[in-house]
Formats: C-alpha cells, structure tokens, sequence
C-alpha cells in the first residue's frame, strides 16, 4: 500500500472501533435497543478487503456489517441514526442493525440469516456479468455460515458460471460458541475452494495490507473473467457475540494472544515504523475520528423518530420510503 | 405448586423425558456448552453427557434432516432451531419429508421428533428474527403445532409432544421465556388437543395463542366492567380443540381471535372457517381476526410497537365487536 492508502486504512479502521465502542455504551445507556454485532477485532478485514476494489463494485454483508458498510463509505451519521431506529437511518428506521444498505455506493446489504446473502452475492455478479459493467461483487460472510448448503452451491453456480465475484470468509475461530473446530475437519476454510474448482487463499485477517493484497489478485481475476476465488481472512472478535454475550466458551490466554495481534496496533506500527506518522499525528487522527463519532451521535439523536402512520409503506415497489 | 419460568418449566421438561427415555436426544446449534441462546438445554450436556447432546454447525437442512432420519430409524429427537425464522432453511425436511413420510410409507413408519423453536416480536430484532410461522405449519397435513403460553402448559405440552409418535412442532415465544407462573411439584402431561379456558365469560369468546394469552387476559380484566370475556387458549392448534371453542361461541355468539402472525392468512382465518361452519346460527356479530398488521417487523421500537396487537388495541377490538 502507498503511504496514504495505509493511513487511510488505519484512519477508517479506527472510526469502526469506536463506533462499535459507542454503540456498545449506547445500549448499556438504554439509547439504542435491540441487538448488534460488533467487528471489534475484524477491522481489517472489512478496510483491507474494500481498500482492493473499486469504488463502484459491489458488496455484501452478513449480521456483523457495522464494519463492512463504513468502510464501503457509509455516513457513519445516517447508520447510526438506523441503529436508534430514526426516520434518517438507512432504512427510515425499518432495517436496524442487521439489516442497512446503500445502493447508491454500492453496498447491497447486511442481513440476518447466515449464508443468505451469498447466492444474492452471486447473482449480482451475474446481472454484471451479463450488463458487462466491469465491476465485481464481494461476499462477506464467516466461518460459521460456511456450514450452509447455500454457500457451497451458490459457490459452486459462481465456480461452473466463472461469475466475477469474491467469496470472503472472515473466519474468527467461531460461530457464536461453537469454534471453528467442531464446525468443519479442514485446518482451513480456504482449502475448501479445491472443491468447486476455484483457488482457495489464506491471508492475516488482522494485517491490513495483507487482506488487501490477497483480494486485490482475487478483484483482477474476477473482474478478468476468470471467476471466483475464495478469501480466507483469519482473525478473531475481540468482543462477544452479540452485545449480550459474556464469552464463557474461549479462554483468557486465546484472547490475550489476540489480542496482541491487533489490526489497530499492527497498523499503527507500520506508519510509524516506515515515518507515515508520528505518534502526535495519530493522535490528531485519533481526535478526529472522535469528533466524527460525537457528530453522528448528535445527528442520530438530534433526528426524528419514524411516523407510525407510515408503517406499512414501502412493502411493495409502490412507495418511497426514504 | 411451584412458581417458575417458562424457561425453567420448558428444561425441566426435556431433562425429565431424557431420564425417562434413553432413545431421546438433543440436536442443534450452541445448545450443548452454552445451553442454547434462550438458555432451554442449559445443564443437558453434564448431565446426560456427548452421547445424548449434539451440537451442530450452522446447518439447519442437515441437523433437520438428521433428526427426521434418526426419529425414523427409532430414536427421539428433540430438535433446536434457534429462531423459527430460520426455519426457512430446511422447510424440505420439515414440509416435504417429516410430515410425509408416515403416510407415504402406507404407514409402515413413524418420525417421533419434536422440532422447538421460538418466534414472535417485541424485541426489536426487526424482519428476519421476529416472525411467526405458526399458520405455515398447520397447513401441512402430518404435522402437529403446540404454542404454549404459561410456563405450565410448556412444561407439560413438551412432554407430550416427546412421547408423540408424530412430528410435533413446538413453538415458544421469546418474551415468553422469563414469565413465570405456577406448576405441580409431581409429574403431570398436557395431552396435545385440549384447550384450556384461561378465563370464563358469557358475552365474547376470545381466542388468543402464545403471548397473545397474556395480553388477551390484561384486555378481559380492563373491559370487564362492560364485556364479560370468556378467554380459551387451544394451547396446540393441530390437533385444534374446536369442541370446546365452539362450545363457547354457542354460549357468547361473538369471536375475536388474537394472533401476533400477520393479520392476512393466518391460523386465525382457519378458526373463523371451522366455527362457521361448526355454529353459524349462533353468531350474533360477525367473527373478527385481530393479528399483526401485514408488514415485515419494523426495526424502530415506536414502528414495531404499532405493528404488534396489545392490551389496549385488543379491549378496542372487544368493544366493537358488541358495539
Ligand atoms: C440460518 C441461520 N442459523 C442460525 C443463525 C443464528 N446465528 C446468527 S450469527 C450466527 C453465527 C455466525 O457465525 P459466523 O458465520 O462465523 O459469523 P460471526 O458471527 O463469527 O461473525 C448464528 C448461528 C442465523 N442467523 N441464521
Ligand atoms: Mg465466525
């Protein structure tokens, strides 16, 4: 990565954490409700994998997709004003956490049931292939969604199809309670590729520039012609689950070696290891991104509450909603 | 009697069943370490050990799909599936094979397994995790649909539905989990067909299931000054226990049915058509419906709250039937 592209990564990767941050404080505060799913930990993957595509490809997500949309360039003002369920979120107030989306920078969607985006994923790739747009689609998904039979046959139609898409599995060694190793005998989700005939890579899901490095040759290839390749990110959630999980299932000494791998750190230490910042400058990005974060509290909080009356509009394609 | 919650009532009833009988088993996802998200199968796996706990990976079709197959060739699965919206991921196991394959075998066989989950709103858990798919399951021939509402009835409804010979789908609630309520120190069995009047009236019959009971019996208490409601709960709604509904309308002459399924299509429609058909010349007012409005769940509490009946949405609906 040049220089700027890295400190941008670090930047974006720094407003997902304390966005997660914030949001987590606000549920303990009772200002959002629901449930959520942080990426704390998994930043560099959602930054890594987006930083190696063009700006107007496509991308979709899964439950835990705060990460994945701000770093395809959504406001963190109007998600967070979905997440307090107001009329200026993402959705009008309707989708919530789990499920937000802007088409308008490409950004298909964050959904609630594991693997169910794939195929949409992969039909999307068709409708570019076949409008020949140039541009590609991304899948995020994890570990535990590669249990499902709709991620290995709509793997396997994109395979036969050579649609131009990136599966991304961001495997963080569980899927609620259950780790990766009572959910499949492979060492890695990547070896699975060999299965539809694709090629199968494994990068550091916590080393920024190594995420994009393995999606950059899987964007060329797609966008190519050549078909799908399988990304393997393997990092880890440094928080629970949901927002309600105590994490009884790992133990301290995994999390602690953890969490001396993360993407924060391990990219913090790159710009200043190769003079891209000194550590004031960091700090003044750090302010700066703790401004954008207040703001969007304020504009999500400051917004107006949906209209009941409007319930039932925007069920059918008859009505604008937002 | 003890008190305890619906949570408590429904794991008392499993672990009992699993002393009672080594043939039954427990299968599904984070159910065996963590007890499962609602906490249901929590101790199961160091009291009964590997052998009869098994968790699964994120693989609804498959786990499903093995339960229909291990019921057939003789054990008693108890299934898990962690949201009922996710059901829709192996409606071919449950749809197309367990209901079937009793009568498609000329009877030769039988699928004595009980698939749980648990639906319902008002948690602000939004589309994908606040349906109820109760109606979807009715309408298979070879199925049977418990939907308890008391920690009671859960307790002893499971256990029938684990000696039932037949696929019982049983549908929980998740607000439902920590309400408590009173039940018998000794064993005791809910036969699966029998409603159960959750309060008596002359003037109305209502019919409400799942967390609709609660808010159906809040409804009763704040019109009885003006409507004497008479409240039935047909706790499994195949089999459905019209003798004693209609036996009620013949009493009252007026039906209001309360579901928290979407108003349109519905298992509240169905009760219509049976009473209809059952009683017609006794109804003095025609029968209503008063379920969800039609739309996916809303994400915004102030949007879900408007999408869901309640006490006060329900005393109305009581008010105009005897207008
Ligand atoms: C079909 C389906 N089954 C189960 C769930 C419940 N669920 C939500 S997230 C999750 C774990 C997903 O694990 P993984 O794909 O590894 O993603 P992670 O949460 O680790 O990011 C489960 C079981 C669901 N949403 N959909
Ligand atoms: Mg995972």
């Amino acid at each position: 990565m040049t220089p700027i592209q890295l400190r941008e990564c670090y930047r974006m990767m720094l407003l997902i954490r304390r966005f997660e941050e914030a949001v987590e404080e606000l549920f303990a505060q009772g200002l959002i409700v629901g449930t959520a799913h942080f990426c704390i930990g998994q930043e560099a993957s959602a930054v890594g994998a987006i930083a190696a595509l063009q700006p107007d490809d496509m991308v979709t997500s899964n439950h835990r997709g705060h990460g994945h949309f701000l770093a395809k360039g959504a406001d963190p003002r109007r998600l967070m004003a979905e997440l307090f369920g107001r009329s200026t979120g993402y959705a009008g107030g309707r989708g919530g956490s789990q499920h937000v989306a802007d088409f308008s920078i490409g950004f298909l969607g964050s959904h609630g049931i594991t693997a169910g985006m794939i195929p949409i994923a992969t039909g999307a790739a068709l409708t570019q292939k076949l409008q020949q747009t140039g541009r590609i689609v991304l899948a995020f998904f994890g570990d535990g969604a590669t249990g499902q039979g709709a991620f290995h046959e709509a793997v396997n139609i994109g395979a036969m199809w050579e649609l131009p898409v990136v599966y991304l599995c961001e495997n963080n060694m569980y899927a609620m309670s259950t780790p990766v190793e009572e959910a499949f005998r492979v060492p890695s989700v990547a070896e699975r590729a060999s299965a539809w005939g694709i090629p199968g890579v494994r990068c550091d899901g916590n080393d920024v520039e190594a995420v994009a490095s393995a999606v950059s040759d899987a964007a060329k290839r797609a966008r190519a012609g050549g078909g799908p390749t399988l990304v393997e990110a393997q990092t880890y959630r440094q928080c629970g689950h949901s927002k309600s999980d105590e994490c009884l299932y790992r133990t301290d000494e995994e999390e602690q070696r953890w969490l001396q791998r993360d993407p924060l750190t391990v990219a913090a230490a790159k710009l200043i290891e190769r003079d891209i910042c000194t550590p004031d400058a960091l700090d003044r990005l750090a302010a700066q991104v703790e401004r954008e974060i207040e703001e969007a509290i304020q504009f999500a909080s400051e917004s107006p509450e949906p209209d009941p009356e409007t319930v039932a509009d925007g069920v059918f394609a008859d009505f604008d909603v937002i | 009697m003890r008190n305890v919650t619906y949570v408590r009532a429904l794991n008392e009833a499993i672990a009992e069943e699993m002393e009672r009988d080594d043939d039954v088993f427990l299968i599904g996802e984070d159910i065996a370490d963590c007890g499962g998200v609602f906490g249901v199968t929590a101790g199961m796996l160091r009291r009964f050990g590997r052998r009869r706990v098994w968790q699964t990976p994120i693989s609804e079709a498959a786990f499903t799909g093995l339960a229909v197959g291990a019921a057939m060739a003789g054990l008693r699965p108890v299934c898990e599936i962690m949201y009922v919206d996710f059901a829709t991921t192996c409606m071919d196991q449950i749809l197309n094979q367990a209901a079937k394959l009793r009568y498609m075998s000329g009877g030769q066989l039988t699928v004595p397994l009980v698939i749980r989950t648990q639906q319902g709103g008002g948690t602000c858990e939004a589309a994908q995790h606040s349906q109820n798919f109760e109606a979807i399951f009715a309408h298979v021939p070879g199925l049977k649909v418990a939907m308890p509402a008391t920690p009671h009835d859960a307790k002893g409804l499971l256990k029938a539905a684990i000696r039932d010979d037949n696929p019982v789908i049983f549908l929980e609630h998740k607000l439902l989990y920590e309400t408590k309520g009173e039940i018998p120190r000794e064993e005791y069995v809910i036969p699966l067909g029998e409603a159960d009047i959750k309060r008596e009236g002359d003037q109305l019959t209502l019919v409400a299931t799942s967390r609709m009971v609660l808010h159906a019996l809040e409804a009763a208490d704040r019109v009885a000054g003006e409507v004497s409601v008479e409240v039935i709960d047909p706790r499994t709604i195949v089999p459905f226990d019209l003798d004693t509904v209609a036996a009620s309308v013949e009493k009252t002459g007026r039906l209001l049915i309360v579901q928290e399924a979407w108003q349109s299509g519905g298992f509240g429609s169905e009760i219509i058509r049976r009473i209809v058909d059952r009683c017609f010349d006794s109804l003095k007012a025609p029968p209503r419906v008063h379920g969800s409005e039609d739309v996916p769940m809303p994400f915004s509490p102030s949007l879900e709250a408007r999408v869901l009946p309640n006490p006060d949405s329900i005393a109305s609906a009581i008010r105009e039937i005897v207008a």
